[in-house]
């Protein structure tokens, strides 16, 4: 084929919405003439960034909002209205009381544990499940990594946009617990230091979206359904969420054991928060794990994002 | 380091070699480059030559195993945001944003490059009328055909005025109408003094659009220079080959007296055919269906092509180019 019979199909083709016909040369000359001069700073693409992360956010709002509702809510139906209603044989919080002195019953126990179980979710859906598609066959990550900025904030910019959705997941949750519940099964939770409640959100929030960037950069895209199997099941049923860590003394290797899992730390942080009068793991122990988990997560993640970027 | 006023591309021995459970599998095996600010350049070979890698090097999204690149005047490997700041690249894949509309995959872009809401708007407005997508500004980019999405991704590289513009086989999987017409997009742009860097494995694509190009196969530059010297130099001959039913026994073609005719260069006879390299194919086709029939072949195909980016390709790797 030459160039000559290329421009004649070209100029006889109709122009129509899919082959608009193609710009003129003035056209183009404005587009580059009047290019604006680029002036890209580190905060500035950060921010796009951002921004980005919450027009999608908007977009998606009532999908995203639904996804946050309805697994606090129907637990605490289930736990906090029916279970009560159908006859209370269902005594788990009983255990807890023991440990943790007076009656407690079990929406007192679930508050904090529902809202770190949320936690959880939301920073592996915020993170791991968009990045697993950015990495998939069509590659849609270059799209951002062609920016003008080193690869590291790309992965900086993912936690900090996760921990955000983290939080507002945390904070829809926080009502549904305290107000769905059957009559005289109101959970006791008494906020006594907002301070220390919003760091340890915060803190659970940032623990939750660097873990997702871990493994969205890990993780198999063909093997996604073992995600819930592997790490949010156990993550959930072994994190103290429907149990308070020192009721677990009666098991005492499963209260060892279940030290490695950071939901631990996030249900037992929120319980120091939200009902001390529960027994709960020293405040220290969770900061400690809190941060430090961020931290590690946050430099595991950050590595194994800019090694599936650049390859 | 290369001072900004050197070539737009520079590229030193570059290498990258991918490991792998089965042992390294090199990709690039040293290649140099230089591509003059305003040149539309080409880098030409078949599926799996090395194209992709090369240009993921130029872009730093590969990091090279060895030598060494320059792009704009900046080191790909030391100063990789500097590049990033001053180039446009057009994907092979879809890399759209699917979670934005077209207008957003443009005002977004622009924000990353630093520009203000209202400019950013501005810009998208100005590109996607240029490139015919005005109608489409709120659909959603996963919505697009094939043809727009091409559009999209080539206006999303020129938010920021790159000083170099990398498309990676830009018109691979396009419709033939839709393609000719990305070519009349492209020749506009370097007609306006464009730097372009393409990748293909289309031979015509190449002769229809490049100044300079660099035939590479298995990770090296295997020759280059305009599409007229490549053609004049070591493809400028005529390819005959015939294909027989039957393995053409060895020593026919030297008692034929093929490699004596005028203008032979080289005459090849390997298992089932003869292909001879002539800069005078008058009455070569007839004469190798006549050599075969005297030696009881019977011929099953024969083609003959004139000299083109494809007859070098032949002439230097030996291989026929869509094999």
């Amino acid at each position: 084929m030459t160039t000559t019979t290329t421009k004649t199909t070209t100029k006889t083709a109709p122009v129509t919405a899919e082959h608009p016909g193609v710009p003129s040369a003035s056209q183009i000359a404005a587009l580059i003439a009047e290019a604006p001069e680029p002036r890209p700073t580190l905060i500035k693409t950060f921010n796009a960034m951002m921004a980005r992360e919450f027009r999608v956010l908007r977009r998606n709002a009532i999908a995203t909002f639904t996804r946050a509702v309805m697994q606090p809510l129907l637990f605490v139906f289930v736990f906090a209205y029916v279970f009560p209603k159908i006859g209370g044989g269902f005594n788990l919080g009983g255990g807890a009381a023991a440990s943790g002195g007076g009656a407690v019953n079990f929406a007192t126990i679930l508050v904090p544990g529902l809202m770190a179980s949320m936690l959880l979710m939301q920073g592996i859906m915020a993170v791991t499940f968009p990045l697993v598609m950015e990495f998939s066959w069509q590659r849609t990550i270059e799209d951002r990594a062609l920016a003008p900025v080193p690869i590291k904030v790309l992965a900086i910019q993912k936690i900090t946009a996760g921990a955000v959705q983290s939080f507002i997941g945390a904070c829809i949750v926080f009502p549904i617990v305290l107000l769905v519940h059957a009559a005289g099964q109101a959970p006791h939770v008494h906020v006594t230091n907002w301070g220390l409640f919003a760091l340890i959100l915060v803190f659970a929030s940032l623990l939750t979206s660097s873990l997702g960037l871990l493994l969205g950069t890990i993780m198999d895209p063909r093997k996604m359904q073992m995600l819930f199997a592997v790490i949010l099941l156990p993550a959930t049923m072994l994190g103290c969420v429907y149990y308070p860590w020192s009721a677990l003394h009666h098991i005492r290797w499963l209260q060892i054991v279940v030290l490695v899992n950071p939901m631990v730390y996030m249900s037992e942080g929120l319980r120091a928060v939200l009902t001390p009068s529960l027994g709960h793991m020293p405040l220290w122990g969770v900061l400690l794990a809190l941060v430090g988990g961020t931290v590690v997560f946050s430099y595991l993640g950050t590595r194994t994002f800019t090694k599936r970027v650049l390859n | 380091m290369t001072p900004d006023t050197g070539p737009a591309i520079r590229t030193e021995d570059l290498r990258k070699t991918y490991k792998s459970s089965r042992g390294d599998v090199p990709a690039v095996r040293g290649i140099d480059l230089s591509v003059e600010s305003g040149q539309f350049f080409g880098l030409l070979g078949p599926n799996g030559a090395g194209k992709s890698t090369t240009i993921g090097m130029l872009t730093t999204l590969v990091l090279p195993t060895g030598g060494r690149a320059w792009v704009a005047g900046k080191d790909v490997v030391a100063d990789p945001v500097g590049v990033k700041r001053r180039i446009g690249v057009v994907t092979q894949n879809n890399t759209l944003d699917m979670q934005l509309t077209v207008a957003e995959n443009l005002e977004f872009r622009s924000r990353f490059f630093g520009l203000g809401l209202r400019e950013a708007s501005r810009r998208a407005t100005q590109l996607l009328e240029v490139f015919g997508l005005a109608d489409r500004r709120k659909a959603m980019s996963t919505d697009l055909s094939g043809g727009q999405a091409k559009r999209l991704l080539i206006a999303r590289a020129l938010v920021h005025r790159p000083d170099v513009l990398f498309l990676d086989e830009p018109t691979a999987g396009l419709d033939p109408q839709t393609r000719v017409n990305l070519w009349d997009i492209l020749g506009v742009l370097h007609g306006e003094g464009q730097t372009i860097l393409l990748t293909t494995h289309y031979m015509e694509e190449a002769e229809a659009l490049c100044e300079q190009v660099a035939v590479i196969d298995h990770g090296e530059v295997l020759a280059s220079g305009t599409v007229n010297e490549l053609k004049d130099g070591t493809g400028a001959e005529t390819v005959i080959t015939v294909r027989y039913e039957e393995t053409v026994p060895a020593g026919v073609t030297v008692r034929a007296g093929l490699t004596d005719r005028p203008g032979v260069s080289k005459v090849e006879a390997d298992g089932d055919y003869i292909r001879v390299f002539t800069r005078e194919p008058e009455g070569v086709l007839g004469e190798l269906v006549n050599v075969g029939s005297a030696a009881g072949l019977t011929v099953r195909d024969a083609t003959q092509l004139k000299p083109s980016l494809e007859t070098v390709f032949l002439t230097l790797t030996g291989r026929e180019y869509r094999e």
